[in-house]
């Protein structure tokens, strides 16, 4: 999957104090009044910096995306951020959209827009590249100490496994399988601000989905791996996950099962 | 926290909810039927009943506070490490000090 991170190291030129863009007078888009621009404040810097404030044509269907796009190609080309499929599938655009992590690809501008103003910040919990990209390695270094990976019992010679669709284990990886790491539920979690061990909801996530996987065969370490400082049971069951997944999965859920689950095998002995 | 101080502070919860039910409703029997605290200790000297019940509360109460203040230590006050251990087990053994200190107290003292 390719990505693009628009923009150079450049610093910006202006303050947050001055508004760039769109005047009501003119424009370079044209066709634009006071009644149909948005002012947008934009993150600016690393983890120190600063919001620049622009000023961008409101359109019909206009994504966040869409602005932030405007802001780089037509305002200022040293802006930078992260984005590649445009259509809620890859994960990449993630941003804080007026508080809030959001798809910015599939957030309406006139859903999220208050008093003719938006502000959009880089992703929260994770450390800033520049601007509105954020450096996602934290993220994936916690779906490893989660044991995320699928760990085969069979090779590419034997026969397919034959799993039914109707299985109880089936029907709980297909309520959680459909996560794209974009980092939204990630941003979201008070625990993840709180305790940087914390493996966060994504990880855990895809570690319940090799819980429940039939085919694998790496449970004795994940299980003893999620049951660490970091994992399951530092959740609070604040449901921000939930609230904020744009996919409509339920983390928190998925957490709750590996606290069950984690705890029987306890009880029983067998975590190492 | 790691799956052994969540099993533990679960199980201390589950311990402490029909104490707590038992322990309101004392209250509630005490205050309405307008026991002084002589009537009270009369009750509570020498019975082995009592003693035992509040000895379990504080010692229960005791685990699930540490196991809480660990928590919030490591999240809002953001220690880490062998610190965060060394709390715990001071804020356990303070609380079941003086909790044990008390039931001693109406029981024994």
């Amino acid at each position: 999957m390719s990505e693009a991170v628009g923009g150079t190291a450049e610093a910006p030129a202006n303050t947050s104090s001055h508004v760039r863009g769109t005047t009501p007078a003119s424009g370079p888009t044209g066709k634009v009044n006071a009644a149909e621009t948005i002012e947008v404040a934009i993150w600016r810097g690393g983890d120190e910096g600063h919001y620049e404030t622009f000023r961008v044509p409101m359109r019909a269907s206009q994504t966040v995306l869409d602005v932030v796009t405007h802001v780089q190609r037509h305002l200022d080309p040293t802006l930078s951020y992260r984005f590649a499929c445009r259509v809620g599938v890859c994960g990449s655009c993630a941003m804080t959209v007026n508080g809030r992590p959001r798809w910015t690809c599939r957030t309406h501008v006139s859903k999220v827009v208050e008093n003719g103003r938006l502000e959009i910040a880089p992703l929260a919990n994770l450390p800033v590249i520049k601007d509105l990209a954020t450096d996602m390695a934290p993220f994936f270094e916690k779906w490893q100490e989660a044991k995320g990976t699928f760990k085969p019992t069979v090779t590419r010679a034997e026969p397919v496994s034959d799993i039914s669709p109707q299985t109880p284990q089936r029907r709980i990886i297909d309520a959680a399988i459909e996560c794209i790491n974009c980092g939204v539920c990630f941003s979201a979690c008070d625990t993840v601000r709180w305790n940087s061990d914390y493996m966060g909801p994504a990880a855990l996530n895809r570690a319940w989905t090799l819980v429940n996987d039939t085919r694998d065969g790496g449970n004795a370490d994940r299980l003893f791996a999620v049951s660490q400082g970091g994992g399951c049971h530092a959740c609070h069951t604040h449901q921000s996950c939930e609230q904020h997944c744009p996919v409509g999965l339920n983390p928190t859920a998925s957490i709750a099962g590996l606290k069950r689950r984690t705890m029987q095998a306890y009880i029983r002995g067998e975590l190492k | 926290m790691n799956v052994r101080l969540y099993t533990l502070q679960r199980l201390s919860a589950l311990i402490m909810v029909p104490l707590i039910i038992g322990h309101l409703i004392v209250i509630f029997y005490a205050t309405r039927k307008g026991l002084t605290a002589g009537d009270v200790l009369a009750r509570t000297r020498g019975s082995f009943l009592w003693g035992s019940y509040y000895a379990l509360f504080v010692l229960a109460a005791a685990v699930h506070g540490a196991i809480g203040v660990r928590s919030v230590a490591r999240e809002w006050g953001r220690m880490v490490g062998r610190n965060l251990d060394l709390l715990m087990w001071g804020a356990g053994l303070v609380l079941a000090g003086l909790g044990l200190r008390a039931v001693w107290a109406v029981v024994i003292g």
